[in-house]
């Protein structure tokens, strides 16, 4: 409609405030008289609690679990058959299941006096066997992380569909891979924090949190407190990112709010990355076993599974661990025509911090497993990997395409996109290249993913009322209200931090109302002031937030149309909105005046005007079964066969996310998504020594990639609309970083291949590389 | 994390500072660039009862020559290397592996004196001095005394300084105009410390050659028979004479298999880099680490890691 609004790469304008340090995190925010809090943590993997002593003089600046009477612990459930939910204390009174387990909270004037004070708490353990591994958590005898439980399985699915026997018996080819995902963590910039207080006048706490989710942590917190949820309002101020971390009610956040209500003074906790790397929820922890089934054409008739997920010790609140293992489950097929299937996901618990959510959940190791055994059915056929894929696709003509594992592939053209990625690196020059020797000795590889990712999904039968958890997404919300100057705010109940909501929301307005993007307020994060929505979370905000504001946006029109007809003195039929103004047949009116009349001469409107006037409050409700966006990766590596590093030399990504609002937020999305693909890929690890301590503990042992890490990517995106949202739009947000894993993984393989050499576990380190070709010189298997 | 409390105190001069260590041998810590005292004081890993900061002596902040040797002040900065305010006797040694160690901040603030005291052996600077055949020079109660490098440290974090002595400068001597070095290391990505790096220093006119290994867990180790070769005339077998000797002097170095064939190449191409070719910028070798930048010019790229060559 206009060059800023859908389609307009415009910059962001959230970034005016950020690149003059006049952003708002919780670390900015300072209340008088705050006091800081630092939490007495397990020192142990698993151990009993035998005595906890507060130091002398201190002993009412520290609070334990007594202390804590009347919490509620953190239970998050599902209705999934045999799921066991785990009992999550706010502090930790009889048994620790993971280092760095709150046990008790020290308040002092300042963040250094408060660790002084909880440096002096003595707490005596008794030390328990400690479950490390998922394969320590599955063995016979095994330690007990949660003994009612009477094993350490939280949930064991099966999926099964098709007619798998059949599959089997007509197979010229089995392959079998494995496949092992590490445990990361989500790493954002800025680690968790919350500052609270008590607002006396309004008998409410206001709680700052970095959190993705203002309101399911608004209704988490007011549950464990005991409080209405009028009384406790959630700010998400500036958030400096997340990739899933900050979506769960957290023991110290809940603490910290006890504190400031108890003491009726702020409190606050930063968290430092030390704690961060060592307390917080991680992520991934992920192990499968692929089996394929192929005709002599490389078809793959069938498909079996095996996934373990190693949960930690507890399932956070609202999204309980187990998800992970379904939603690996339901998305192993991958973009690929395969009509008999069997799966089953273990999920287990150990003596490690909480799994939770992460950039992509679960379909990364999806990928893996139809990628890496589409690259074993390519080899088994003796075709290249391109060609296998091709042949195995879901063509565009069977859209929309209900696949084996009920998900519902809407729009796309897989085999387009991949071909197009194999174009972007030159894949008939690479392949060339490969049958000769580089002069540096080194050894090239190519390596393709190709996945879909399911976004946006709603309420159910596919969607999130399928696993019967505490927060079931639903409607959307958003509230559009012009201003007596003519401008526009828009409230919203999904929350930014890094996805420029304020710029491209604002482009959705601009879209509708021709309104300048610069002249729109995007708010949201505060649960007092922003319409109740469940958050940003799972490629969704565009698509739902997305939805809402284009039908408020709507709905908006109404009275703008009326009373510019009326000033006009046209009728409502001849007026039309145009780049911010009402035109009729013989003038045009500003939005200004639009808004003079309504909010100061009131006399000027028409009779019959709508006394809700100029706002605007409009829900949408996604699709259910969600949107359908896809992409191709192509990965191009040189290994280095005696130090084992590995240098993308080219990587291509074709993306199609259906109507893209802001291609260079798209492009932003897809680089950083990526860049969390590549940590995945090649860098990072949460490492536990056979105790359960953890050793990756500080970003000189935790490894994450670094800008110069990060290589120029070739993107391209193609643009198929999807019939089933607004405008065509599908979510973006986790795209980036599914493919990676698989995309190098192939390729390293691929480069390993004359070695006989391969790795199948990530990340792939140099190390093991190296470990790789030791192995397969000395002739045992990789 | 914020440290545990701590007094801290800035001597004016040597003397004051070697007599506070003096009066605290066990309870004071010297704090020069704080790049490694400052993070292990804040994870309250050290939690001495004062810092000394010796950042302010003169006499740790320049540097002068004296005769062929050049003394580099303790407290004279990475990147006070990096960009060649320090005389060059190195032949350009010095200034590349400036370059390569952790980030411009770091470097902006870490200090050579810092670094070798502190003796992490992952850190580049004791793998480069002692391929330098470098002296330090320590001050204490009863006098200065000079110790080579390779002598000072014993240990991975350990070294012969005695309780109330202060490391002041670091002898170098100067390179002839003979002389060749290569380089090379091996980090998981730039701004790490090295997995694996080699320093080799062939000065013919001095009739001094050596190859030294640098690795995370162990202090560095000279090649001996890798040195030996490396001091001959080029031959036309050098690489395989070279891999022999190699695999002479890695057997006494304690490395997995995997470690090993890594540590094998570093030392490998540090040697055959510059050492022996006189056409050594001819085959210029990428740097070295995982997941690698296209898009900058090769002066940013090879910030990091790099196999760097004399001319």
């Amino acid at each position: 409609m206009s060059e800023l609004g859908v389609g307009a790469s415009l910059p962001r304008l959230e970034d005016e405030r950020f690149l003059h340090g006049r952003a708002q995190f919780c670390a900015d925010i300072a209340l008088p008289g705050t006091l800081h809090a630092a939490f007495v943590r397990s020192s142990h993997a698993h151990a009993r609690i035998v005595a906890i002593k507060k130091p002398s003089g201190s002993e009412k600046q520290v609070y334990c679990a007594v202390d804590l009477a009347g919490l509620r612990r953190i239970r998050s459930t599902a209705k999934l058959p045999g799921f066991k939910p785990s009992d999550w204390p706010v502090l930790t009174v009889d048994k620790v299941r993971h280092v760095g387990e709150p046990i008790a909270m020290a308040l002092g004037a300042t963040a250094a006096e408060a660790e002084d004070i909880a440096a002096l708490v003595e707490v005596e353990f008794e030390q328990l066997p400690a479950v490390v591994s998922m394969w320590d958590a599955l063995a016979g005898g095994a330690p007990l992380v949660h003994e009612e439980w009477g094993s350490n399985v939280l949930v064991d699915m099966k999926l099964e569909a098709g007619d798998l026997a059949a599959a089997k018996s007509a197979a010229a080819h089995v392959v079998e891979r494995s496949f092992r995902m590490n445990r990361m963590h989500p790493l954002p910039l800025e680690g968790r924090a919350c500052v609270a207080s008590y607002d006396g006048r309004l008998d409410e706490l206001v709680i700052y949190v970095a959190h993705q989710l203002p309101v399911p942590l608004q209704i988490g917190l007011s549950q464990i407190l005991g409080m209405s949820q009028r009384r406790v309002r959630v700010v998400a101020p500036d958030v400096g990112a997340s990739f899933g971390l900050k979506t769960y009610v957290e023991s110290e956040t809940v603490c910290v709010a006890w504190a400031a209500m108890k003491l009726r003074r702020p409190v606050r906790w930063i968290q430092d990355r030390y704690e961060s790397l060592v307390c917080d929820a991680n992520c991934r922890d992920y192990h499968c076993k692929v089996i394929a089934y192929a005709d002599a054409n490389g078809r793959v008739l069938g498909m079996e599974c095996d996934v373990t997920v190693d949960s930690g010790a507890y399932s956070p609140w609202p999204w309980p661990a187990g998800l992970e293992g379904g939603l690996a489950l339901g998305n192993m097929q991958g973009c690929y025509d395969i009509r008999a299937f069997r799966g089953r996901a273990v999920n287990v618990v150990s003596n490690k911090p909480a799994g939770q959510p992460f950039r992509g959940v679960a379909r990364p190791l999806s990928c893996c497993g139809h990628e890496i055994v589409m690259d074993a059915v390519a080899h088994a056929v003796g075709i290249d990997p391109l060609e296998a894929r091709l042949r195995n696709f879901v063509q565009p003509a069977q859209m929309p395409y209900v696949s084996i594992t009920k998900k519902t592939l809407d729009s796309g053209d897989y085999g387009a996109a991949l071909k197009r990625a194999a174009e972007l690196i030159g894949l008939p020059s690479i392949r060339a290249r490969q049958k000769q020797a580089e002069p540096d000795g080194r050894l090239i590889g190519v390596g393709f993913a190709s996945f879909y990712e399911q976004t946006a999904y709603g309420t159910g039968p596919f969607g999130y009322a399928a696993w019967g958890i505490e927060l079931v997404p639903g409607m959307e919300p958003a509230v559009a209200r012009l201003t007596g100057d003519g401008e526009l705010i828009l409230e919203v109940g999904s929350h930014s931090h890094g996805q420029g909501h304020e710029t491209v929301f604002a482009q959705l307005a601009n879209e509708v109302l021709g309104i300048d993007p610069r002249k729109v307020s995007v708010r949201f994060g505060d649960t007092s002031s922003s319409p109740a929505g469940t958050g940003t979370y799972a490629s969704r905000s565009m698509v739902t937030t997305g939805g809402a504001i284009i039908e408020a946006c709507q709905l908006l029109q109404v009275p703008i149309i009326k009373i510019g007809a009326h000033l006009l003195q046209c009728k409502e039929a001849d007026a039309r909105i145009r780049n911010g103004r009402v035109e009729g047949p013989q003038g045009s009116v500003e939005f200004a005046e639009i808004g003079r009349a309504w909010y100061h001469h009131p006399e000027e409107l028409p009779a019959d005007i709508d006394p809700a006037g100029l706002t605007a409050a409009a829900g949408h409700k996604a699709y259910d079964p969600g949107v359908f966006a896809y992409s191709a990766h192509a990965a191009v590596v040189a290994v280095d066969r005696e130090i084992g590093s590995i240098e993308i030399i080219d990587y291509a990504i074709v993306a199609d996310c259906g109507t893209r609002v802001n291609p260079l937020l798209v492009e932003g999305q897809v680089v950083g998504g990526f860049s969390n693909g590549l940590g995945n890929a090649l860098y990072e690890e949460s490492t536990y020594d056979e105790l359960g301590q953890p050793t990756a503990t500080t970003l000189a042992d935790y490894t994450a990639p670094g800008a110069p890490s990060i290589p120029e990517l070739k993107l391209d995106f193609m643009e198929t609309r999807s019939p089933f949202a607004m405008l065509g739009m599908k979510g973006i947000g986790e795209n980036g970083a599914i493919g990676p894993p698989a995309a190098i993984a192939n390729a390293v393989n691929d480069a390993l291949r004359p070695l006989g050499a391969s790795v199948y576990e990530t990340p792939i380190t140099a190390r093991r590389v190296r470990a790789a070709i030791a192995r397969a010189r000395s002739g045992g298997t990789a | 994390m914020k440290p545990a409390p701590f007094g801290y105190l800035r001597p004016d001069t040597l003397a004051e500072a070697i007599g506070l260590l003096k009066e605290w041998p066990q309870d004071a810590r010297v704090m020069a660039g704080g790049q490694s005292l400052g993070p292990m004081l804040n994870l309250r890993l050290a939690q001495p009862k004062h810092v000394i900061d010796i950042s302010r002596l003169g006499e740790l902040c320049d540097s002068s020559m004296s005769g062929d040797t050049l003394a580099i002040g303790a407290c004279i900065t990475h990147a006070q290397i990096e960009d060649g305010k320090i005389t060059d006797v190195t032949r350009g040694l010095l200034t590349q592996v400036a370059k390569g160690i952790a980030y411009r901040a770091v470097r902006n603030r870490g200090t050579l004196g810092g670094s070798l005291a502190h003796a992490d052996p992952a850190a580049d600077w004791l793998t480069t001095m002692i391929a330098l055949d470098a002296s330090l020079e320590l001050a204490g109660t009863n006098g200065r005394s000079q110790v080579k490098v390779a002598k000072f440290v014993t240990g991975a974090m350990e070294t012969t300084i005695e309780a109330a002595q202060l490391l002041t400068c670091v002898l170098v001597p100067r390179l002839s105009t003979s002389a060749r070095w290569g380089y090379a290391k091996y980090a998981r990505k730039p701004g790490d410390f090295a997995e694996s790096m080699a320093i080799a220093v062939v000065d013919p006119d001095r009739a001094s050659s050596r190859v030294v290994l640098g690795r995370r867990s162990e202090p560095p180790a000279l090649m001996q028979a890798s040195s030996q070769v490396l001091a001959g005339k080029p031959a036309e077998s050098l690489t395989e004479k070279l891999a022999t000797a190699i695999e002479v002097d890695l057997s006494s170095v304690r490395a997995d298999q995997a470690d090993w064939t890594m540590h094998r190449a570093i030392v490998l191409r540090a040697s055959m880099s510059k050492c022996n070719s006189p056409e050594g910028f001819e085959d210029f070798p990428k740097p070295i680490w995982s997941g690698i930048i296209t898009r900058y010019p090769r002066s940013v790229r090879n910030l990091a890691v790099s196999a760097q060559y004399a001319p």
